[in-house]
């Protein structure tokens, strides 16, 4: 076996202690009808063989070509201490924190991720980590609902669909209702969040709304009114969910500026790998009211008999392994080392290269916007928007596969996820970041206008 | 000052100093942000910590030291599975053309990761005899609620809308009745029997026309092989009900029972358990669900197809329009997935029921040598893990379960998961894994026989344990009632302790 130490001599030695002739003797439990035939599997490799197994599968990948695609999961540069440290086995060889006494290296890091995290969102409580941006997304909506004790949650369609189809999935099992608010249609607004609609949805006296959920900035990258959205929501006396990207709140308002009261996202853009869509990290925050009904982890600062400063998981008492059926949530097992990653990126960054990242990459989306429009491509919509947007390109997918073709990901094409927005149809949704470079956007403007330019082909 | 004092060190923000830290990022031309409205900007920059990167790598090399691990010593701690992680697995997941791959790739530039994914899939289903398994599931408690959505929209599509209760066994994990009320059910508790098992009578009595399934974690939480599940599988499917299995502890059984096979209709499996991929301090893990053929139309959206002319695909929207829908962002944790491809491909068929054989012989190696040092309640062959009780030392010595596991961090040890399974006193729940040694296992057996005596000659060693700790036992009276849950000296709001 390829990592186990037994010798033969080895497992004689403990059969003679147990006391029994075969290894067979031990699953005597399993009725013979239930035995199961073996396994159908390929044989064992070693590891010189598998190595070269890998490489080849992660060379099908085609990695290299030049990349505009964001929409929820973001390029970036991670300085290489990120990966240095999360390599320390002490690490990622360890477990949830049961016992403190032995745990404090990761005790403290949860702690101070939940400290970095807060002094992002601006909201007092954040989880230990939840799984991804979507889970955290369902989990805050759910949360709205327990804490208002109402049945139905407003989501904006400014939400990434994939997160409202989490919050859908969730929501059936618990028997809940999550209602769309639309887009405004058209004008200066178009793409945001519809204020009129939701002010009406709000209004709904035989269906009272426990929580509004809205992305700021959008998944169409729009920066949304946010502090308006949040005034609707607690005149209705609901509670203001807000959905964030966390290299963005370096320099956008936070959820605690504008008045959220949970604010969930992901944490992917911290250091972390694409990895084709995990693991990333759940971020969650609430307000301090709110602590008894955020579910996940929670680590603490306390003392030890000796009154030396210590961590401990703590408020344990949301939690399913003590509370069982009655639990805030049945998460267990969460994304602790992705949260690690995330605060050593932050730790390694700092302040003013956290709102480098975000200014050059607002910089370099400047620079695409511009450079598409002098080959005649032009934003969908009107509003401001940070370092994605989309762009209204004419049989959007057929120019988009054509791309791939020469080597560029022109971003993503919007009927792919969200196929019932007529709006949408005809529009590539781009992303710029720090890492995007003059020359890339050149290329990839060069050959959009090329594309356009040829027709129908 | 103790050795171990000095190796606590400040806080992250207690570091840092204004001015240090800098030079990883390029500087943004200075009207960069200049279109963003003054409305939806920050007002203040985020107080983020500024160190250099040698503190910044003292910090956390000094942080990880205070941690026990699977990379540092025996890590017995029971329904865990705290086997070694292989380096290997770690090099693959951070090979370029996995980790750089954009989850909206198309799938024509993503072929390597499909590929894998597909193939895990079937590997999967083999050894959990299943028809299909979905990879999206971020960990054990999100594939325990894949699994109970899919069984509600099963009875659901069938127009069978009485069945709201769940039964699960009072042995089970905290995340069984959890899910059921996240998944909108009732949970109805079962006790188990007096040989650890469950109560095939008592099961008989709860199932009914409002059961909609039952969840059983087999091998049990104390460690044993349901040894009536044919009649129990065969009660639950004679009442309309689904059978779900917790797959914590498939590390057992690999290559001699596959619970597809014997009638388990939905499983679980925790790879960071069964196949080897670390447990990351909490996370992150991976809970891919297997189901039987009668679940798999509602499998979550989108699954990973192959084509005939032997290409990978994902699933269009729509295209499976009984699917439960999106458990979560994306396809999954795919960088975990490939750490399982990665060993599952190391062992092959015979290396995993190898691995079964070897953590089942070891299980029952460690059970033997320590009958007579602890209680040992349930007297059969154990799988994988086994109980022991301290109830007997308590009544002779007045030292605790904790007292012993507390006790056992001085000799150099994790200790085992303590005060589970709730239905046996003073429990220890004991898991070797099969990737230890014979000398660890003595010499863990030796420690525990030194620490009986040491409860008989001198309690109070034990009830202050541990000594030799970076920390002594915390104060988790304070930490729940004043809660301390973020830094915020920087702005001299707080005090950094909490008296």
């Amino acid at each position: 076996m390829a990592y186990g130490p037994h010798t033969t001599q080895d497992r004689a030695r403990m059969l003679t202690t147990i006391g029994l002739d075969s290894v067979d003797d031990l699953f005597a439990d399993i009725p013979a009808s239930l035995r199961s035939s073996g396994l159908n599997l390929p044989p064992p490799e070693s590891e010189a063989e598998l190595s070269a197994r890998l490489r080849a599968l992660a060379d099908r990948n085609r990695v290299e070509l030049v990349s505009f695609l964001g929409a929820g999961a973001y390029r970036h540069f991670t300085p290489a201490v990120v990966d240095q440290l999360l390599l320390r086995g002490e690490f990622y060889t360890a477990y949830t924190p049961y016992q403190p006494e032995i745990s404090q290296g990761t005790l403290q890091t949860i702690y101070e991720y939940q400290s970095l995290m807060a002094e992002l969102t601006g909201l007092d409580v954040v989880s230990a980590s939840h799984y991804d941006g979507a889970t955290a997304t369902a989990e805050g909506a759910l949360m709205s609902c327990r804490a208002a004790r109402r049945e139905r949650v407003l989501v904006g369609r400014g939400v990434h669909p994939h997160y409202r189809q989490t919050i859908c999935t969730y929501f059936a099992g618990a028997s809940l209702v999550a209602d769309e608010i639309p887009f405004v249609a058209d004008g200066p607004a178009a793409g945001t969040t519809d204020l009129v609609a939701l002010q009406r949805m709000l209004a709904d006296p035989a269906h009272p709304v426990a929580g509004v959920v809205v992305a700021n900035p959008s998944f169409l990258g729009l920066l949304e009114p946010m502090a308006e959205i949040g005034r609707l929501a607690h005149t209705a006396g609901a509670l203001f969910v807000s959905v964030v990207e966390p290299v963005s709140l370096a320099v956008l308002a936070t959820p605690g500026e504008y008045g959220a009261d949970i604010a969930a996202g992901d944490g992917q853009p911290l250091g972390l790998p694409l990895s084709y869509g995990g693991p990333y990290l759940g971020i969650l925050a609430c307000r301090e009211a709110l602590v008894r009904q955020i579910p996940g982890r929670l680590v603490g600062m306390t003392a030890d008999v000796d009154g030396r400063r210590a961590f401990v998981m703590t408020l344990r008492a949301r939690e399913q392994d003590i509370r069982r059926e009655k639990a805030s949530s049945n998460i267990c097992t969460n994304q602790a080392l992705c949260a690690l990653a995330a605060a050593i990126y932050l730790a390694a960054i700092g302040p003013h290269g956290l709102r480098d990242v975000a200014a050059l990459g607002a910089a370099r989306a400047a620079q695409l916007e511009a450079a598409l429009a002098a080959v005649g491509v032009r934003r969908l919509h009107q509003g401001p928007y940070l370092n994605e947007f989309a762009i209204s390109v004419p049989r959007a997918a057929a120019v988009h596969a054509r791309l791939v073709e020469r080597g560029i990901l022109a971003g993503l094409p919007l009927a792919d996820v969200i196929p019932d927005d007529p709006s949408l149809a005809e529009a590539l949704l781009v992303c710029a970041t720090e890492v995007t470079t003059p020359e890339e956007i050149a290329v990839f403007a060069a050959a959009l206008g090329e594309e356009l330019a040829g027709g129908t082909r | 000052m103790t050795a171990a004092e000095d190796r606590l060190g400040p806080t992250l923000f207690e570091r840092s100093r204004p001015g240090r830290g800098g030079g990883k990022i390029p500087h943004p031309p200075k009207d960069a942000l200049a279109r963003i409205p003054v409305g939806g900007r920050r007002g203040e920059g985020p107080r983020l910590p500024e160190l250099s990167e040698p503190e910044l790598t003292r910090h956390y090399v000094n942080l990880s030291k205070l941690n026990y691990a699977v990379d540092t010593g025996f890590y017995p701690l029971g329904s865990c599975t705290m086997k070694y992680n292989p380096k290997i697995d770690e090099w693959a997941a951070r090979l370029n053309g996995f980790a750089a791959l954009h989850p909206f790739a198309p799938d024509a530039v993503a072929q390597g990761t499909l590929q894998l994914l597909w193939e895990l899939e079937e590997a999967l289903a083999e050894i959990g005899g299943m028809k299909a398994v979905t990879l999206q599931p971020a960990a054990g408690a999100q594939g325990e609620l894949t699994g109970i959505l899919m069984v509600r929209a099963y009875h659901r599509y069938r127009g069978d809308f009485e069945r709201t209760e769940v039964l699960v066994p009072d042995t089970a994990h905290g995340t069984n009745p959890a899910t059921a009320s996240m998944a909108g059910f009732r949970t109805v508790e079962i006790p188990s029997a007096a040989d650890g098992g469950v109560d095939i009578e008592a099961f008989r009595a709860a199932l009914g026309p409002r059961t909609a399934a039952v969840m059983i974690t087999n091998p049990s939480t104390v460690g044993l092989f349901e040894s009536r599940l044919c009649e129990l599988l065969d009660a639950v499917h004679e009442a309309g009900a689904l059978a779900y299995m917790d797959g914590a502890n498939l590390n057992a059984v690999m290559g001699r029972f596959k619970p597809g096979e014997a009638g388990f209709d939905v499983m679980h499996i925790n790879v960071h358990k069964t196949f080897g991929t670390p447990h990351g301090g909490g996370g992150p893990g991976a809970g891919p669900v297997g189901v039987g053929e009668e679940l798999v139309p509602f499998l979550p959206w989108p699954r990973v197809l192959r084509e005939a002319d032997g290409s990978f695909r994902t699933e269009r929207l729509g295209e499976r329009p009984q699917s439960i829908g999106r458990m979560r962002a994306f396809a999954g944790n795919t960088g975990v997935l490939v750490r399982a491809y990665a060993y599952i491909r190391a062992h092959g068929a015979e290396g995993l029921g190898e691995v079964s054989d070897d953590a089942v012989l070891a299980a029952n190696y460690l059970k033997s040598r320590l009958s007579g040092v602890l209680d040992v309640p349930f007297d059969r062959p154990c799988m994988h893990e086994f109980v022991a009780s301290a109830a007997t030392l308590k009544a002779e010595t007045g030292v605790r379960t904790l007292d012993l596991a507390k006790r056992l961090i001085d000799y150099g040890f994790h200790p085992p998961t303590i005060y589970f399974p709730h239905t046996v006193e003073e429990a220890l729940l004991i898991e070797p894994t099969e990737t230890e040694s014979l000398e660890t296992l003595d010499a863990f057996v030796e420690a525990l026989r030194t620490i009986v005596a040491e409860a008989h000659l001198d309690p109070e060693l034990l009830h202050s344990a541990p000594h030799s700790s970076p920390v002594r036992r915390l104060d988790e009276t304070t930490a729940a009632r004043q809660p301390n849950l973020h830094w915020k000296a920087m702005t001299g709001s707080q005090s950094p302790c909490p008296d």
